[in-house]
């Protein structure tokens, strides 16, 4: 394991079940030799760290069959990241953080309403990005206003974080605009660097028929593709997905307000009930520990319910 | 002389002429059977109709208009899409070349019932 303090990291593991370790270079490779391989070799790197990862909160979502807590489920999410014993470096929310309506100023209230609850999260550091529902129907206008860029990029501690806008467009397109923006970055980044993506949609072709995709998506993979050490983070499916496309990792995070069925596995696509007997089940977040030197990535999946 | 040269020249317009028109006729009949066209509504958040059947190898055009805001039609099991704007109209010409039920969607972004808007094409024999 790495340089970082873990008491803090074995304790949240302990919550969430399952562990997986992620890298953008397989899951079994450690050591001296990945790291010499990498250039990383007798570089002085900065010590691991762990963000936290929200994603699709849809404040002002209203459907008590689906989730009855609708105002109460953000709350519960802010309240689990607070009660962390370790506190994250920082928090990213990867979009959808409001529901969306067609009326500007109902947007606009259940913008300043979410804006208004994590507000409430110890953290200082927060980025966010959007979703369709806060970005389409308005090109992003509204959200800008709020939260600012619909990319943008920052680094940490050695790793590069890009901010990739794929909603804004309402027919699921990066752009080209933005895709200069993107290439003019990683110009500006070796070959090893440690860079991960945070998007909203897919990438990737997930599942096209229910909107799991970006248009444009495969040239961003391509323009990624040079660079050997790049993971990307996204949301907008309501649930866990791992994939690789080369030796890039794609991982999904679950909603806060309603889970969605696995890729194609139902007729038509639609929110999974509330299970009472299991409240909040299908509903989560995630710890994402750094280990910057190995360029892997440890994903602890939590639930609102600390167990 | 004249005379049968006057009648080969006589002879060879008419030749000329039957053959244009054949040619022409053969331009018509081919042109003649137009391709039909089917015509889609889209509106927030429904296509109409959402059933569509077509027979396979018969050529059709897809006349797709908005009554509301920007839309999208995707067919991808023919690999057929189109920007479907208010006030404008989307022609898609094919031929399915496979039977089966296809589905159909929205895929521009256009609120909240924006996921139930899908449609099927059924494609027989």
């Amino acid at each position: 394991m790495s340089e970082m303090d873990r008491r803090g990291f074995i304790k949240l593991a302990g919550l969430g079940g399952g562990i997986v370790f992620a890298s953008s270079l397989g899951l079994t490779t450690l050591g001296s030799a990945l790291e010499y391989a990498n250039g990383y070799a007798g570089k002085k790197v900065e010590k691991d760290f762990y963000f936290v990862q929200l994603s699709d909160t849809h404040w002002g979502f209203s459907g008590p069959k689906v989730n009855p807590d609708a105002e109460g489920t953000l709350k519960k999410a802010v309240q689990v990241v607070n009660g962390l014993e370790e506190q994250p470096d920082f928090i990213v929310f990867t979009g959808d953080l409001t529901h969306t309506t067609d009326d500007v100023q109902v947007r606009k209230d259940r913008m300043a309403q979410f804006r208004d609850i994590v507000g409430q999260l110890k953290v200082p550091t927060v980025h966010f990005m959007a979703g369709e529902h806060d970005a389409s129907l308005d090109r992003g206008d509204a959200y800008q206003q709020f939260f600012g860029k619909l990319n943008y990029t920052f680094d940490h501690k050695g790793v590069h974080f890009i901010v990739l806008d794929n909603v804004s467009d309402p027919g699921a397109i990066v752009g080209e605009s933005q895709l200069n923006w993107l290439k003019a970055d990683l110009k500006q980044q070796k070959p090893e660097a440690r860079i991960v993506v945070l998007t909203h949609r897919p990438l990737f072709d997930l599942y096209p028929d229910w909107d799991w995709a970006t248009r444009d998506g495969s040239a961003v993979i391509d323009a990624l593709m040079p660079h050997k050490n790049v993971t990307v983070f996204y949301g907008h499916i309501h649930q866990e997905h791992h994939q690789m496309t080369g030796h890039i990792a794609h991982h999904s995070a679950k909603s806060l307000m309603f889970p969605l069925p696995a890729p194609g596995s139902v007729p038509k696509k639609a929110p999974i009930p509330w299970d009472a007997s299991a409240p909040y089940k299908g509903l989560g977040l995630r710890n994402i520990e750094a280990e910057v030197r190995q360029a892997r990535y440890g994903i602890t999946e939590l639930n609102l319910n600390g167990g | 002389m004249h005379r049968k040269k006057r009648d080969l020249i006589a002879g060879a317009l008419v030749i000329s002429a039957t053959i244009i028109s054949a040619l022409a006729l053969h331009v018509r009949a081919y042109a003649l059977p137009a391709e039909r066209e089917i015509h889609i509504t889209a509106k927030k958040f429904e296509f109409a109709p959402e059933t569509i059947t077509l027979k396979k190898g018969e050529p059709v055009v897809l006349v797709i208009s908005s009554q509301d805001r920007k839309h999208g039609f995707n067919l991808r099991a023919f690999g057929i899409r189109a920007d479907v704007n208010p006030g404008g109209t989307a022609r898609i010409g094919f031929t399915p070349n496979k039977t089966g039920k296809f589905n159909f969607s929205c895929d521009v972004f256009c609120g909240e019932g924006h996921e139930d808007m899908t449609g099927t094409i059924v494609v027989t024999e």
